[in-house]
């Protein structure tokens, strides 16, 4: 019969039970959630902006309806977040001070600009579809609030992924020029997403820690190497090119090899030098500014 | 006089992790009154692993009159789906 507080968490965790927000937990199993959660909502927030760039350019009155769609989901998706952080004691004005002023980051692809069309394309079907196979993972998270978001997320995910393979499909079947800028995006954004499930968790003390609360079921390096392998296939199928020389199927293992990614570079981006990254944060908050007075309305 | 007591909601988590689902109402004073309530008409085979109830008065719901105004909108948005979307022959995974 467990007797303190760390021993009635430590069982439900060892049990595969998830934790609610009125059990007992270790204050730093709670302050890890709080970042990581709150990360996570501030990444779908910010992902809005390089694709709402193109929301007036889009191609097609139908291509527009999606992409709004598609805007509007990553929407709500920052909302279940937001909401599932604050059941752990964090309001949403912290959060967003915390993303103003940098305390907080974001997922670092979203610090990388839309600038093309094709690049809709890519969004979707690498950085949704890469966020797909963390998010998945995520729907077993010890954590329930978090974990029941993630369900809800991911049934709106495959949306995403699937509008943005067709746009790349459609143009890399299209004129030559079209192709070219279905492969320069592929070319740009391919890192980038590769990059989005993080170094090689071998020698994180945050990682330890999130694969001993169950937070975290898979290491980083597993996840994007399941998104390699499901991806490969799929840029083969629409004509394009993996951008990368060393790309290898090892017969052996099942799985693609790959080169080494520039981490200097996603270090260097995700604390703020990359090419988007004060846009970012300017343009939240000039908007969050414009916003303040229904903010305050909603107070009288 | 009402001698019935408030009215009460009540939601079950059926296991831990899962999303509370409505499983019906009971008539309490107060909120502990109210999950005891709960917990005897809703929970005695061990349906439960967690209990909300929430009084009936403070929750606020759409009407069947606004039922069109509030959920035409999504009926003609058939590109949320997944499967209104071409996926070239042979693309796996996806
Ligand atoms: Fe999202
Ligand atoms: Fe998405």
């Amino acid at each position: 019969m467990p007797t303190t507080t760390t021993d009635i968490f430590t069982e439900k965790i060892e049990r595969d039970l998830a934790i609610e927000p009125r059990d007992p937990m270790p204050e730093e199993y709670r302050r890890h959630l709080m970042r990581q959660i709150s990360q996570h909502a501030h990444s779908e927030v910010i992902g809005m902006q390089p694709e709402g760039n193109w929301i007036t350019r889009a191609p097609s009155l139908r291509a527009k309806m999606i992409l709004l769609a598609k805007i509007q989901d990553e929407g709500g998706h920052g909302l279940y977040l937001y909401s599932a952080a604050e059941t752990l004691g964090i309001s949403r004005e912290e959060m967003i001070e915390q993303l103003q002023t940098g305390k907080a980051r974001y997922s670092s692809v979203f610090n990388y600009p839309a600038l093309t069309w094709a690049d809709i394309g890519a969004i979707g079907w690498l950085v949704d579809g890469a966020a797909i196979v963390n998010q998945v993972m995520l729907q077993r998270t010890s954590y329930g609030p978090y974990a029941r978001a993630m369900v809800r997320i991911c049934k709106e995910e495959s949306f995403h992924q699937r509008q943005g393979y067709e746009i790349m499909a459609k143009m890399a079947a299209g004129t030559p020029e079209q192709h070219e800028m279905a492969q320069d995006a592929l070319n740009r954004w391919w890192a980038p997403a590769l990059m989005m499930f993080g170094p090689s968790d071998a020698e994180s003390l945050h990682s330890k820690a999130a694969f001993q609360w169950k937070i975290k079921r898979e290491s980083n390096d597993a996840l994007r190497q399941k998104f390699i392998d499901k991806t490969v296939q799929q840029t083969e199928v629409i004509g394009l090119k993996v951008p990368d020389p060393n790309l290898r199927f090892n017969a052996e293992t099942g799985h693609y090899e790959t080169s080494p990614l520039n981490w200097d570079e996603f270090h260097r981006v995700i604390n703020g030098d990359g090419p988007c990254n004060r846009q970012r944060l300017e343009h939240h908050r000039k908007f969050h500014e414009e916003g303040r007075w229904v903010r305050e309305a909603c107070q009288c | 006089m009402d001698t019935q007591l408030d009215l009460w909601e009540v939601f079950v988590q059926s296991k831990p992790g899962q999303s509370y689902k409505h499983a019906g109402s009971v008539h309490a004073s107060d909120k502990q009154m109210a999950l005891q309530n709960a917990r005897d008409v809703y929970t005695r085979r061990g349906e439960a692993s967690g209990l909300w109830v929430v009084r009936a008065a403070d929750i606020a719901a759409s009407s069947l009159s606004d039922h069109d105004m509030l959920f035409d909108p999504a009926n003609d948005k058939i590109y949320r789906h997944p499967t209104f979307y071409q996926v070239p022959a042979g693309a796996k995974n996806i």
